[in-house]
């Protein structure tokens, strides 16, 4: 396939969209590129991101299997190893739990257990997040779980042009990289740098995507997104947050939040997991121990609260976090 | 023993002895501490091991569980960096980092040994996917206790090797005890073999996995079938000498038990046929054995004399 010229021309897509297209992109690019997982094929995803591919690639890019977390992200860390780059999915982020031995105790290990002599570039693809009435098992969001454990990845990718260039990277990576995407993001839109097929970003730098000087939000995935609905009403009220999109869970880049926190003095950590041992939890023990001279009032964390998820919309609704939550700890502490 | 030569038959026996001399020694330098973690000694079970990778071509690949010496030895893997990765030293074929429970060697394609049991199955599917996905000619030899077949990813990596026509033989090395739990007592299916049916995978043969010779032809046969066709599930019965693991106080069987096994030792027994059938004199067996002594003594040296790993160690190798 002929590489287009590189331009920095953008395009308007949903994250679906940007993350069908960098998969596209890739499986062109590099043979050893394949997709595996449930109903990625003939069904075509259960998102629908890799739709037509089935037809366009053939039954050996793009695999079906069976139900069985297990043997598929073990199978594909196993490709890995031998020199393949799969990109395996699990449909939702909570079947990953079957899936945790061979993601935490085989691929992010086998590297170092055996002394550098086997490396295993994998990337599962997988979905997370709450607020559509699922029910206790298939909403919660347990992606800063698989953050714990070196040797792995962690990518949470908020916006489409980010879905693209991450993607992207995750898949180019020498490593294994979790890429967790959120269910109720796929329709948001934004401008990709589509017609440039090398367009990545580097693993574990996190963003200013808005810049503010009262109070720092910090966030990733869904969260991003609450903060900037925050941000707006907050502005109609002359207090101009700062938003730090995280990117990745891990590594995790902290030096972007301590640069903007050490000129707001104030913090909000939004994240959709539970606040106990969370992302916020993490953030808030290391700006304590890297800028606490500049604290002038306790970082807030805004989470799902530390109840399973319902199924009754308004209850469930009630346990997430919302730009109202954000907005209400912002003003504690201000 | 048609199809091998003098030579490589004596070289099979040379194996199975380094691996009981490895072993005996291993089992010395862990009393004085000198071996550290979990030990899992393969004294009894080296025909197994000895036959099912004398089996391989070069261009194999092969898995197993923890209890992984013997067979990282039939590789021909030199047991200078074995002996040293068991005294977690630098110059060990993990560098230090796996210990007697993650032995590897990438030229040599053995993928490892693996700890948690039932862990390696699925990364062996992987491997082999590579075969189809390329179509290369080589085949994948996933070795398992008897214990791992009650697993889940014993039924997902069999059934997807199924579906997708892998070149694997998943070989269950059955020294009838799971531990302490003796096969009857955990699979609905008494012989593991007739699992085969459930995934519609060809059920190999139950080898007698005493016999080195018996072991080779079933394993060359298997992996011929598996390149050219897709997955065989088969077993080679054998027994363990020694405990499960070091400390194990043996509660599940009867001293008689042990003893009547160890009269048909392979060792012994794989001795006896080559002198019998005038493959071999016993001279030349007895100057083996010393070789081997010989040899376990040079890679106690070349490990003990190794540098340890230093602190700057820990945190290489986390990420490519």
């Amino acid at each position: 396939m002929a590489t287009p010229a590189i331009t920095t021309a953008t395009k308007r897509m949903t994250i679906r969209e940007a993350l069908s297209q960098a998969l596209r992109e890739e499986l062109y690019r590099d043979d050893r590129v394949f997709l595996m997982g449930e109903e990625i094929g003939v069904w075509g995803g259960t998102y629908a991101v890799t739709r037509g591919f089935f037809d366009e690639f053939g039954e050996r890019r793009v695999r079906d299997t069976p139900i069985a977390e297990m043997v598929i992200a073990g199978a594909a860390a196993g490709a890995a190893m031998a020199g393949l780059r799969p990109v395996a999915e699990i449909m939702t982020i909570n079947f990953a739990f079957l899936a945790l031995d061979a993601i935490v105790n085989h691929a992010a290990k086998v590297h170092y257990m055996f002394g550098g002599q086997f490396s295993c570039p994998l990337v599962v693809r997988t979905t997370t997040g709450g607020g559509r009435q699922l029910g206790a098992t298939h909403s919660h969001s347990p992606e800063i779980i698989f953050a714990h454990f070196p040797g792995l990845y962690v990518c949470c990718p908020a916006t489409a042009s980010d879905a693209y260039g991450l993607l992207k990277t995750a898949i180019r990576n020498d490593n294994p990289v979790l890429f967790v995407e959120h269910s109720t993001l796929y329709q948001k839109r934004d401008e990709v740098p589509a017609e440039n097929p090398d367009y990545t970003l580097p693993v574990g730098k996190s963003n200013i995507i808005r810049e503010g000087k009262h109070v720092t939000l910090v966030s990733f995935s869904k969260g991003v997104h609450i903060c900037l609905e925050a941000a707006e009403k907050l502005a109609q009220e002359g207090i101009e947050a700062e938003i730090v999109d995280l990117r990745w869970l891990r590594p995790l880049d902290t030096d972007l939040l301590i640069e903007s926190f050490k000129k707001t003095n104030r913090m909000v950590v939004v994240e959709e997991g539970h606040a106990l041992f969370g992302v916020g939890a993490e953030i808030t023990a290391q700006v304590t121990e890297k800028a606490f001279d500049w604290m002038d009032a306790p970082i807030k964390r805004v989470t799902t609260i530390d109840a399973p998820l319902p199924y009754a919309r308004d209850i469930e609704q009630m346990a997430l976090p919302d730009a109202s939550k954000v907005i209400a700890a912002v003003k504690e502490i201000l | 023993m048609a199809d091998l030569s003098k030579e490589e038959l004596l070289d099979m026996y040379y194996d199975m002895v380094l691996i009981r001399r490895f072993e005996e020694k291993s089992e010395e330098l862990y009393q004085q501490g000198k071996i550290g973690g979990f030990l899992h000694l393969y004294i009894g079970q080296e025909a197994t091991g000895v036959g099912a990778i004398r089996a391989l071509r070069p261009e194999d690949h092969f898995f197993t569980a923890y209890r992984d010496h013997g067979v990282a030895i039939a590789r021909g893997i030199d047991i200078k960096g074995l002996m040293a990765e068991m005294l977690g030293k630098a110059t060990g074929v993990s560098k230090g980092k796996g210990g007697s429970m993650h032995l590897a060697s990438r030229e040599h394609n053995f993928w490892g040994g693996y700890a948690i049991v039932g862990g390696h199955l699925p990364l062996a599917t992987g491997v082999a996917l590579k075969a189809r996905y390329n179509n290369e000619d080589f085949g994948v030899l996933c070795m398992m206790g008897d214990g791992a077949t009650n697993i889940g990813y014993f039924h997902e990596s069999l059934n997807l090797s199924a579906v997708w026509n892998l070149p694997v033989v998943w070989l269950v090395e059955n020294n009838q005890y799971g531990m302490g739990t003796a096969v009857e007592r955990a699979s609905g299916v008494k012989e593991i073999v007739k699992k085969a049916a459930a995934y519609g995978m060809k059920e190999g043969p139950r080898a007698d996995g005493m016999d080195v010779i018996a072991t080779y032809d079933a394993v060359k046969e298997a992996m011929e079938y598996a390149r050219k066709t897709g997955p065989v599930l088969m077993e080679a019965l054998t027994y363990r000498f020694v405990g499960h693991s070091m400390g194990d106080p043996e509660r599940y069987r009867t001293k008689d038990e042990v003893r009547e096994y160890q009269e048909g030792d392979p060792i012994g027994k794989f001795g006896a046929a080559l002198t019998t059938k005038r493959k071999a004199k016993k001279d030349e067996l007895v100057a083996l054995d010393k070789k081997a002594a010989e040899e376990v003594e040079a890679a106690v040296r070349f490990a003990e004399e190794s540098p340890e790993p230093v602190y700057e160690d820990l945190f290489r190798d986390i990420y490519v």
